[in-house]
């Protein structure tokens, strides 16, 4: 079983940093050297697979188109599903990576009594996926507090909506909730539903655990078995303007800070090398990302060879007498 | 092989649920009633296709070249450095399973494999196992597994259950488009002999005779004859269709299917009845005879030779812009691919409607227009006398074709000659309908007949949709922009929902287009009396 | 490696880099001053044993939410008396009780405070003492 996997992956993850640190005293590596590394992973890796979509061209201009193409002028065009603009496109993509509107199109297929299809509203995928991305994202830059001397008001202003509703201390962030919810529902529905369960891989609970894994020891970082946190900062700080930090520094700050590090360094090791990586592909989708215009201007298909075709004169050696019976002009007698 | 006789409530009854085994330990079986029977050598030599051989697909051993996985797997690594959709889409799915109920040979059958998804992880396994980093050190825990004998059967069974419909691509929230996977999926069958022949010999006798039929010039000719007596027998007056004829303003290519079988006919002879009262200054080839483009079902390349004769014909012929008839395949392969393949078309001119002076900028590179903004466009400019009482024993509906709404965005053009020929036009449900629209069930080269149950199990998510429109407004009539929708779609009406017949766009024009001088109508372009007007004679 | 429509994957590629990496640009060659609070004022001076109401870690985790109690047993409860792990008996009263020995908010509560951008929402109902800008 994929899920089984994957859950004990993440939890293996979790003694090795444990026992790394609270054993081996290995806080530098845990805190210091796999950090260092797996960032140069991920951006190098991130940057390698683009590059290497980037290197196939795009021979064809292939847009799913979802409405109305631009023809006639009296009739309504839809800009933004098939757009014939850069405009247009750039509306569709916005929408698409902000909103994920194509999956908000989901609809549920069903065959119910007297063998009739019906179709029913299904937007539970796209809540939750929405509700997870937009959380980690807001997360990632609440986490910016931790790598700016001076933080930003912008950044300030993130991490007091996300708490505003004054629960407890240290406040309760929205999106602790919501991640933590979001992304147990994204597995139960794996989990649960069987045809998603039937086409799960071991490489599609992974990231789920470990996201979980890490928003899970974030929250008791925060709300229970609480680290020094000043410290965490000046580590952090000292990471991002290459700094060595102090072995007092570093065994000062509780284990299970080095536990959330790890799983993230695991997370954006992992990053370049799986499914993740369709935060990057979605930008280049050509189904998604390119005008439908190709009446109106050609496209041109780098690769493009001449090929060996049946000539008319060819046609016409064939059928010469037959087209002259049949009163159809030629070019030779 | 055993007919193919189960009833349509057996065929209803649909068991979702998936094996028990994961669906790498479940082996393909190879069902009779849902393949197409292999190519002929003979075909594919004609067109210089490698590895020509005889096999049957059911039979264990299917004659396989030497070094038949490096020949796949080298071919897959040309195509992952050709296209970019290709090597994008075996990486970033996220198996999120949102295209999962979307196609109609999922719904039908209820075969997981028929899950896009799934599909396009058949070819995404082998593509971890042998061209990712992960897949090779991970193997399975990645998702990778090896390229076997079984798999590539896998392969050819469910690429050849695909109809590239694109309807997955509307709801995967990247774009993931089967379509793309499948054609890889049929460009590396080719390179092993792996063909069917409902598609081979179509190509074959495209690629020699100008048409998938296999029409001669002399044939052309004589089954337009037909038409044109037709014509003359329901209006009196006889149209006069040219052909090859140098120096005509507009080449018309239509698919050759309309030349020959029923319904298609109609709609053909729609077209001769709507130039001719035009006046239109236009030419048929028998050269290029074919709009349609089977050649799209196998190879990137041998679809651009195929396509090569319509240009070539039109750069012969001298004329200043192309018309194209109602198709789906061939709009998707006009819209996005013929510029591309064989333009510039610097020999045309941007086109202009000589009755309307209508310019269709949004053709003015390919320089081809479809035949519905052509007659959306008359209509508009009021220059059709249409008269839709002879239509008013017709309830109709509209299909949209996959390739037309998905690949090009034709959707309110037909609606709008519809709505201007019928009195009595009713939408089937919103979720199946223009950019939602399903498949006929039999599009890339799957209408055959030895392949029946699969096509009547793709066809069911259109025919249950008809049925919906056919009890609740006594639909009886089911239009559409396809010639392959025209032969399919009949059949699976005739199977799911017997009642309702099948028609093009322009068959329901030429009824209702009042021609100059003719003869009060009586019966319709079938030769049926027009009900309500039988007392007239 | 030919790269197709290379202007614009390079774009977004340099925007990615920046930012995952803009931290390290902003940081880069700057001193970080550490926090420091400082327990020095008279107060605090004067007392024998120099020791908080709970232990010094304790204090350091779970001040927060020793706070949050404090605040719920006095204002909603008019609880006003707390007993510390000790047994020893303290007012309930942030201004009286806490900010009597802390009574340089700048150098002590502020001064993690604003380093880890923590806004405590304390003075918007308690004044915060006068102190002489130093």
């Amino acid at each position: 079983m994929g899920s089984i996997f994957a859950f004990f992956a993440v939890i293996a993850l979790v003694l090795i940093a444990f026992v790394g640190v609270s054993a081996g005293n290995m806080q530098y590596l845990f805190g210091v050297v796999i950090p260092y590394a797996a960032m140069i992973i991920f951006i190098t890796g991130f940057i390698f697979r683009v590059l290497k979509w980037g290197s196939s061209p795009v021979p064809f201009c292939i847009p799913t188109t979802c409405g109305q193409q631009k023809s006639l002028p009296w009739i309504k065009q839809n800009k933004i599903d098939n757009p014939s603009t850069t405009i247009g496109v750039v509306v569709r993509m916005a929408l698409e990576v902000l909103l994920f509107r194509s999956l908000f199109r989901n609809l549920k297929t069903q065959l119910s009594e007297g063998q009739r299809i019906v179709y029913g509203e299904a937007k539970w995928l796209w809540l939750a996926g929405l509700a997870f991305h937009w959380s980690f994202l807001i997360i990632l830059v609440r986490h910016l507090r931790f790598f700016i001397q001076k933080v930003p008001v912008p950044i300030q202003m993130i991490e007091g909506l996300d708490s505003f509703l004054q629960i407890g201390a240290p406040l309760l962030y929205i999106t602790d909730v919501v991640i933590l919810s979001a992304v147990t529902y994204l597995f139960l529905r794996r989990v649960f539903m069987p045809q998603v369960r039937y086409i799960s891989l071991p490489a599609d609970y992974f990231p789920l655990f470990l996201i979980l894994g890490i928003a899970a020891t974030g929250v008791l970082m925060r709300y229970f078995f609480k680290v020094n946190v000043t410290g965490v900062k000046e580590l952090a700080m000292g990471l991002v303007s290459f700094i060595n930090p102090d072995a007092k520094l570093l065994e000062g700050i509780g284990v299970i800070f080095y536990i959330h590090l790890f799983l993230i360094s695991i997370f954006f090791a992992y990053f370049p090398f799986s499914k993740l990586m369709h935060m990057g592909g979605v930008f280049m989708s050509p189904t998604r990302n390119m005008v439908n215009n190709s009446r109106m201007k050609r496209h041109i298909n780098p690769w493009n060879y001449p090929v060996k075709v049946h000539t008319y004169d060819e046609y016409e050696d064939d059928f010469r007498e037959k087209m002259k019976g049949a009163g159809i002009p030629v070019e030779r007698e | 092989m055993a007919k193919f006789t189960a009833k349509p409530d057996e065929l209803a009854k649909i068991d979702f649920r998936p094996p028990r085994t994961g669906w790498m330990d479940t082996p393909v079986e190879i069902k009779e009633h849902m393949f197409c029977h292999a190519a002929k050598p003979k075909e594919l030599e004609t067109v210089g296709f490698p590895n020509a051989h005889e096999w049957r697909p059911n039979d264990e051993d299917w004659k396989l070249p030497e070094n038949w996985e490096r020949t796949i797997l080298e071919g897959m690594k040309d195509l992952l450095g050709k296209y970019r959709s290709f090597r994008l889409f075996m990486d970033i799915c996220v198996r999120c399973g949102a295209c999962a109920d979307k196609c109609h040979f999922y719904i039908g059958t209820g075969d997981p494999k028929n899950m896009p998804v799934l599909r396009a992880e058949l070819m995404r396994s082998v593509y971890r196992g042998n061209f990712t980093l992960a897949g090779k050190i991970l193997r399975k825990i990645a998702g990778a597994r090896d390229l076997t004998v079984n798999v590539l059967k896998e392969w050819w069974y469910y690429f050849y259950q695909c109809t590239e419909c694109r309807r997955c691509s509307v709801f995967c929230p990247y774009g993931i488009d089967q379509a793309e996977i499948t054609m890889m999926g049929r460009e590396l069958t080719n390179l092993l002999g792996l063909n069917i022949g409902w598609i081979a010999g179509p190509v074959a006798a495209c690629y020699m005779k100008g048409n998938h039929l296999g029409l001669e010039p002399h044939t052309i000719t004589s089954s337009m004859e037909f038409f044109v007596d037709d014509i003359e027998t329901i209006t009196g007056i006889r149209v006069n269709p040219t052909f090859n004829r140098k120096g005509a303003e507009i080449l018309f290519v239509t698919p050759s299917g309309d030349l020959f079988a029923n319904p298609g006919t109609y709609t053909a002879m729609g077209y001769l009845m709507l130039f001719h009262e035009l006046g239109l200054d236009y030419t048929w080839s028998t050269y290029a005879s074919e709009g349609g483009n089977f050649g799209f079902f196998t190879t990137n390349e041998m679809a651009k030779r195929l396509n090569s004769k319509i240009y070539a014909e039109a750069k012969r012929l001298g004329v200043k812009w192309i018309l194209g008839g109602e198709c789906g395949h061939m709009w998707r392969i006009i819209h996005q691919y013929m510029d591309t393949w064989n333009g510039p078309a610097d020999f045309l001119e941007a086109p202009v409607s000589p009755i309307t002076g209508t310019r269709f900028d949004n053709a003015k590179a390919t320089r081809m227009v479809h035949i519905a903004e052509f007659t959306a466009d008359l209509i508009r400019h009021g220059k059709l006398k249409l008269d839709p009482s002879r239509n008013d024993h017709l309830k109709v509906t509209f299909h949209d074709s996959c390739n037309t709404s998905r690949g090009m965005g034709l959707l309110e053009e037909p609606r709008y000659i519809i709505k201007n020929a019928c009195n009595h036009f009713y939408e089937m449900p919103e979720d199946t309908i223009r950019e939602k629209t399903f498949c006929c069930g039999s599009g890339t080269g799957l209408n055959a007949s030895e392949n029946m149950e699969l096509r009547l199990r793709g066809g069911f998510p259109r025919a249950n949709a008809v049925k919906h429109v056919n009890e609740h407004h006594g639909v009886n009539m089911l239009a559409n922009v396809c010639a392959i929708d025209r032969a399919a779609l009949t059949t699976s009406m005739d199977y799911w929902v017997p009642g309702v017949s099948v028609c093009g766009v322009h068959e329901l024009v030429g009824n209702v287009l009042v021609m100059k001088g003719e003869k009060e109508r009586t019966q319709d372009l079938r030769l049926e009396p027009l009900p309500g007007k039988e007392g007239n004679e | 490696m030919k790269l197709y429509g290379g202007g614009k994957i390079i774009t977004g590629l340099i925007i990615f880099f920046f930012l995952v990496t803009f931290p390290f640009f902003l940081n880069i060659g700057k001193v970080n001053a550490k926090p420091e609070p400082k327990i020095d004022t008279p107060e605090i001076q004067k007392l024998a044993e120099k020791k908080c109401i709970e232990p010094k870690a304790f204090m350091r985790a779970e001040h927060m939410k020793l706070l949050n109690d404090w605040r719920d047993f006095a204002v909603r409860n008019g609880q006003r008396l707390y007993v510390n792990s000790e047994e020893k008996q303290f007012t309930i009263s942030l201004q009286n009780t806490c900010m009597h020995c802390h009574s340089n908010k700048k150098k002590f509560c502020d001064e993690c405070h604003n380093y880890m951008a923590v806004k405590p929402y304390c003075w918007s109902c308690h004044i915060a003492p006068k102190e002489k800008e130093s």
